[in-house]
């Protein structure tokens, strides 16, 4: 990497772009050249900045100093005042609570904000994501090279030995299912990366894959060496154009490199990845109806047994691993599982990274221990409810659950939410006030589950159809007291007779409204009214 | 719906076009109905019958994926897709009232097109960008933080 004086990132995540960073770019680059600073002033477009309140940002190292929102106007004052004359342009600083990732860590230094403990999305926002030079620069690839002085199996005890769970939802040990995939026989194994993130309300995978995509690149190759594979995929759903492009450019880098392809490093490890576009199906993100599309077929789930770590994708033992899960291996590699066991509650180390969204002050990207609670969530990073009092979160997903005012102080991590007898989830935290009504919310819930139903098998098909349909009824003062049976029972068989996932948790939003808010649903039905004034209740 | 009239001959050599790039493969019908939906606006039935003898499936099996997901389409659409995403985040912060605002400013429920060809309305899954809800996607372009009143300023930006 060249020196420079300065450096300049501006965010460009979605959010960003739609509010005009590019312009922004564009000035930056015209105003640079004007003053001749392009050789002493570096120039970058990052992804997000985690935060999305103050958007787009703009971070000019050294000093660390984050100007938001910025305009393309206000460029030419900034290169004057700040790269030209060395002067913090005051009024344009964003607001303490709108900082983030590194410059969170710094203002926490300072006493202003709880550090975020960043693993996850350490480069994200910091790098270049279009530079393997930038990713090298910031340890890169160094985990790849010290996994292959070891033995897949030396590499395998690390990685449980870490304890590190599945960040998919599910929360699998992902170093015994590394074992699993390294111990079944196979003349080809495949190592699959599933970014095909779609359960509502989470976005930390894209925020990664833009960001940081050789992390995702590496962790892959080192999955592969510790499975003995020597090809992979990153499904990565439709809609993620931008997430695409960079996962494409850095493959293309790496295999420059000769990072991927044969004989990585001089050793006899040959790694290869394409890269394959979801088609928009919700249900993809299940990983047998991913293999399927990858196969060229329906996304429809496979009945399991047997599971993919033995008849994966055309049939050969396969690992599939979600992103956030591979976005912490070189970390881990790299510091050691004592280290990664520092973070996070001894049953679930690790940090985690929430989408807070909702009713709430501040909304955007946190990565945080496992092990915080909801209560620090809102008050500390989304900075308290907009309006209104927290009434419940949705954690996100298929897998999510309703967490009511009673659960804010549960620690958020697998084990204790469990017995609590909720959920994680994907790592969405939706937050929702006291306007919010619980019915209105899970006809919302199982109407996304109704339309992504694959349509497989029955249960799921005719039971979230019928679940969303008396919902429906209730909220237009239809609903009668054996409704809710009915929707108890629909849970239940949706839960035992479901063939994949999707089927089997999507009663959860039913269980949890009738556990926590069962009174509001009745005032829907025996008093006509609908406590929050969302239902239309019309018919009378 | 106004009828809509393919060139056949054309349609037939842009399939054989795009399996020549991407690949005749059963792995490569995915890509392969994507690249068509997008240069075409849609799958017809000519272009099946073409996938089918290039590819060696049957029109049933290719029509069974192609009506599948979300981004694949067997039916013609209108110069501008909208897409509205209906999923809880974006919900629970005004997107109820931005649907109505923009159901009633199309003047169409979703799925369906309008008379003239401009419009076809969709609603979809969760895009991902939560942190600004509201949010409307109108072809590749996104919209964050919609309220009710800047729905009819956002379509009148288009032709």
């Amino acid at each position: 990497m060249k020196t420079v004086r300065s450096m300049i990132l501006v965010s460009n995540d979605p959010e960003s772009n739609v509010r005009g960073s590019e312009k922004i770019f564009g000035a930056f680059q015209q105003q640079l050249r004007e003053y001749g600073l392009t050789e002493e002033v570096s120039l970058s477009m990052v992804s997000d900045l985690g935060y999305s309140y103050a958007s787009p940002l703009v971070l000019i190292y050294p000093e660390a100093v984050v100007y938001g929102p910025i305009k393309a106007e206000d460029v030419p004052y900034i290169v004057e005042e700040h790269l030209y004359k060395g002067r913090i342009v005051e009024e344009k600083r964003a607001p303490a609570h709108e900082l983030s990732g590194k410059v969170a860590w710094l203002s926490a230094r300072k006493g202003t904000l709880p550090a975020q403990n960043r693993v996850v999305l350490k480069n994200v926002g910091i790098i270049d994501p279009e530079s393997i030079d930038d990713y090298i620069a910031n340890d890169g690839y160094q985990a790849l090279g010290i996994a292959l002085e070891k033995t897949p199996d030396e590499v395998i005890s690390i990685i449980k030995n870490s304890g590190l769970q599945g960040r998919g939802g599910a929360g699998f040990p992902t170093g015994i299912k590394w074992g699993f995939v390294n111990k079944t026989y196979g003349d080809k194994k495949f190592v699959i990366c599933n970014a095909d993130e779609s359960e509502p309300g989470t976005f930390k995978d894209r925020v990664v894959l833009e960001g940081d995509p050789h992390a995702i690149l590496e962790a892959m190759s080192i999955a592969a060496y510790a499975v003995g594979a020597n090809e992979g995929y990153i499904y990565i759903r439709g809609e993620y154009q931008l997430a695409i492009e960079r996962v494409e450019i850095a493959i293309k880098q790496a295999e420059e490199y000769g990072l991927l392809g044969e004989n990585i490093f001089g050793s006899d490890f040959s790694f290869k990845i394409h890269v394959h576009v979801g088609a928009g199906a919700y249900i993809c993100g299940e990983e047998t109806a991913l293999i399927e599309s990858i196969e060229g077929k329906r996304g429809e789930p496979r009945s399991r047994p047997p599971y993919p770590t033995t008849n994966g994708l055309w049939g050969k033992p396969t690992l599939v691993n979600n992103v956030e899960t591979l976005a912490n291996i070189p970390a881990i590699i790299r510091n050691g599982a004592d280290w990664y066991r520092t973070l996070g509650t001894p049953s679930s180390p690790g940090t985690k990274v929430f989408t807070v969204l909702g009713n709430v002050n501040v909304t955007g990207l946190i990565e945080v221990p496992m092990g915080i609670t909801l209560r620090e969530v809102v008050s500390i990073y989304a900075k308290g409810m907009k309006s209104g009092s927290f009434k419940l979160a949705q954690t996100g997903g298929s897998s999510g659950s309703i967490i009511p005012a009673s659960l804010q102080d549960t620690p958020m991590d697998f084990e204790s939410y469990k017995r609590a007898g909720v959920s994680l989830g994907s790592g969405a935290l939706l937050i929702c006030n006291d306007e919010v009504c619980i019915v209105d919310l899970a006809k919302v819930l199982l109407n996304f589950f109704r339309v992504e139903s694959c349509g497989k098998c029955t249960p799921c098909r005719i039971g979230t159809k019928r679940a969303f349909d008396i919902l429906t009824g209730i909220s237009q003062g239809e609903g009668t007291l054996e409704d809710l049976d009915e929707l108890l029972s629909l849970n239940k068989e949706m839960l035992e007779l479901s063939n994949c996932g999707l089927g089997q948790t999507a009663g959860t939003p039913l269980r949890d409204m009738l556990n926590y808010f069962r009174a509001e649903v009745e005032a829907h039905i025996r008093l006509g009214v609908c406590p929050t004034g969302v239902c239309p209740m019309s018919a009378s | 719906m106004p009828p809509v009239t393919i060139n056949e001959e054309e349609t037939i050599l842009g399939v054989r076009r795009i399996v020549n790039r991407i690949g005749a493969t059963r792995a490569d019908l995915i890509p392969v109905l994507q690249a068509v939906t997008n240069e075409f606006g849609f799958i017809s039935q000519p272009a099946m019958e073409e996938l089918s003898a290039l590819m060696n499936l049957p029109t049933k099996e290719i029509h069974s994926v192609a009506t599948f997901y979300r981004m694949l389409s067997t039916q013609p659409r209108g110069r501008h897709i909208v897409q509205f995403c209906e999923s809880a985040p974006c919900h629970v912060v005004g997107g109820r009232e931005v649907f109505a605002s923009l159901k009633q400013a199309l003047a169409l429920e979703p799925g369906q097109t309008s008379p003239d060809n401009k419009w076809t309305l969709l609603t979809t899954s969760c895009l991902g960008v939560c942190g600004m809800g509201p949010v409307i996607l109108i072809d590749t372009d996104m919209y964050g933080n919609v309220t009710p009143e800047q729905v009819k300023e956002i379509l009148s930006r288009y032709e």
